[in-house]
């Protein structure tokens, strides 16, 4: 295949003094794909999408966008190619209302000359409008966000990225602090962002959330990649056991029965 | 909700249970207006015998007097919302008269330039109020205050060393006093009602106007909400920050003008006191101590329902000395208000 992806991390790794955070970590992602970076506690995905979203500088290996090589120095620089990155604090403040989060720190406009006003009309439109076209059924824009739940909370703050144009989208354990049904609620918006041709990077420790809407998955654990497989090559249970790394499993299984026998 | 039902959408059944009523007490200003009806009808009763409802004179008096409170109160209540106190606004009222009174009596200025440099004064010192916050991150409630007895000792020491006294006196005798007076400390034609009343209700429909309309509305509210998420989606909260101290103190000076106006001479000692006045306003008017939710119309009638406690009390015959008590009692009842509302609007209905 010739065509240049639209975001590719090639052998990356990273080091923290003597301690290896990422070795030789390669995916990609184009637009209309999820991939997933699966792994457990402490296997590297918080610094590795770090590193995607300029936030931390890899010590090896290449970040290309569109076929060009780039060197992120921040997050700006990220952010200026189209990567957004929807962290779990979301950057939204609790007491103010649904549309003015959405526009904070790009609020639009109108009037004459020096003076100008925040067009409330017009945000409160877009948002509706935004929200609607995700499949998100929020009560009413005016409510503060403070009353959303978490589900919906992350899918504002999915939308709000979509919408100030961003190509690919990169979440943070979106669904880690939610319940079954709230999960169920981001992990479609989710897919409504990767049919609107947004290549998303999904961060998750849970396989049965990244099988139903990956393209691709990235097993990382203690900082090295276990494998890259396209969903054709693996199904749901064969994840689940090396996210668990099967033989482990085995052992803890022991090691409880052990337990349950000396009680 | 009628918008949901108009689009067709199945109306949801998370929306019935939000009747008017609760919409209506997640307003931060309802309480402080509700308050306010509320203190005009009981001093209407324990103040009849000096015809409070029907006296234009009697209302003049309290709207005068609400006017001192609600003009600072204004840019308090903005700083506030932005999560920041200054409690050097009372003071700077002395400040900025005395300083009016030193240019015009002891410099022969004109009275018009000598605003000018006052308001000057006014804008620096909360420029440096609001850099200090943010350069040493310290809270700006230790900040302001040190700003507060600084500027108090400078004020005694100033006026007895220039004057031997405890006051400037004779402002009138300047030239422009009399063109100044009429736009900032003169009477309205009618009833005695005096032009600073328009100013508070002018200041108070700028500062809603601003809050709920403008771009730096919003980042007014994010800066006091969650300063690090307004950070991260590109709000200056910094800027926006020194800027409400600004426009605190440069109000705080344009009160203290007034005031050297309308009473001709400057007391040493005048505005300290009233920082913790402007507060209370704030704070009845749905303002939280913490920053990130609060209304400038609620400040206006938190201001309204001071002035009339202050007078009223008079009126009523009763010892003025349970104004302070009076003020305690409406503060500690906001508060509470202001809790029950903040928590209806931060967790899930």
């Amino acid at each position: 295949m010739t065509m240049a992806h639209l975001l590719e991390a090639d052998h990356i790794s990273k080091y923290y003094g003597n301690i290896v955070a990422l070795k030789d970590i390669s995916t990609y992602v184009n637009g209309g794909e999820v991939t997933c970076i699966l792994g457990d506690n402490g296997a590297g995905k918080s610094s590795f999408i770090k590193i995607l979203s300029g936030v931390h500088q890899a010590d090896s290996g290449r970040l290309v966008v569109d076929g060009e090589e780039v060197q992120f120095t921040s997050p700006r620089d990220a952010r200026a190619k189209g990567i957004a990155t929807v962290y779990q604090d979301l950057a939204m403040v609790p007491l103010m209302s649904v549309w003015r989060n959405f526009f904070l720190g790009a609020e639009p406009r109108k009037g004459f000359g020096p003076i100008q006003w925040f067009d409330s009309g017009k945000a409160k439109s877009i948002v509706r409008r935004e929200l609607s076209e995700m499949g998100i059924d929020i009560r009413d824009p005016d409510q503060p966000v403070g009353t959303l739940s978490g589900g919906e909370r992350q899918s504002v703050a999915i939308a709000r990225a979509v919408y100030f144009g961003a190509r690919v989208l990169i979440l943070d354990e979106p669904t880690s602090a939610l319940g079954v049904k709230q999960a169920g609620v981001v992990l479609k918006y989710i897919l409504q962002a990767r049919e609107r041709g947004v290549a998303v990077i999904f961060i998750t420790h849970n396989p049965h959330h990244a099988y139903p809407v990956g393209d691709r998955f990235v097993i990382l654990n203690r900082g090295q990649s276990l494998g890259a497989f396209e969903k054709s090559q693996v199904d749901r249970e064969e994840l689940v056991r090396l996210m668990a790394g099967g033989r482990e499993l085995a052992e803890l299984e022991h090691e409880l029965e052990a337990i349950k026998v000396e009680v | 909700m009628t918008e949901s039902t108009a689009r067709g959408v199945p109306q949801d059944e998370r929306l019935v249970r939000v009747g008017s009523l609760t919409r209506l007490l997640t307003r931060p200003d309802i309480g402080a207006l509700l308050g306010a009806i509320a203190v005009f009808f009981a001093f209407s009763y324990f103040a009849r015998s000096v015809n409070w409802i029907g006296d234009p004179g009697i209302a003049a008096g309290w709207t005068d007097q609400a006017a001192q409170y609600g003009i600072v109160a204004v840019p308090v209540a903005l700083l506030m919302i932005g999560g920041e106190f200054d409690l050097s606004a009372g003071v700077m009222i002395g400040s900025s008269g005395l300083l009016l009174g030193y240019l015009t009596t002891f410099q022969d200025m004109n009275v018009w330039p000598a605003m000018l440099l006052v308001l000057l004064f006014g804008l620096v010192v909360g420029f440096i109020n609001g850099l200090t916050v943010i350069r040493t991150k310290l809270p700006s409630f230790i900040v302001t205050l040190a700003t507060f007895f600084v500027l108090q000792g400078v004020n005694a020491a100033g006026t007895l060393k220039l004057t031997g006294q405890t006051a400037i006196q004779n402002i009138d005798s300047a030239s422009g006093f009399n063109s100044a007076r009429k736009i900032f400390a003169g009477d309205l034609t009618h009833y005695d009602f005096k032009v600073k009343v328009i100013w508070w209700i002018v200041l108070t429909a700028i500062g809603a106007w601003l809050l709920a309309k403008s771009r730096f509305g919003n980042w007014i509210y994010s800066s006091g909400g969650e300063p690090n998420s307004a950070r991260n989606v590109g709000v200056p909260v910094a800027r926006t920050k020194i800027a409400l101290f600004m426009m605190t103190s440069g109000t705080a000076s344009v009160m203290g003008i007034i005031e050297a106006l309308e009473l001709r001479s400057m007391q040493a000692g005048e505005g300290i006191g009233l920082e913790f006045i402007f507060i209370i306003c704030a704070v009845v008017g749905g303002c939280l101590l913490t920053g990130g939710f609060g209304s400038v119309i609620g400040t206006f009638f938190g201001a309204a329902m001071l002035g009339m406690v202050q007078l009223g009390i008079v009126d009523a015959q009763w010892d003025s000395n349970w104004t302070f008590t009076f003020q305690g009692g409406i503060l500690f009842a906001a508060v509470m208000l202001n809790t029950l509302i903040r928590s209806r609007a931060q967790k899930a209905r």
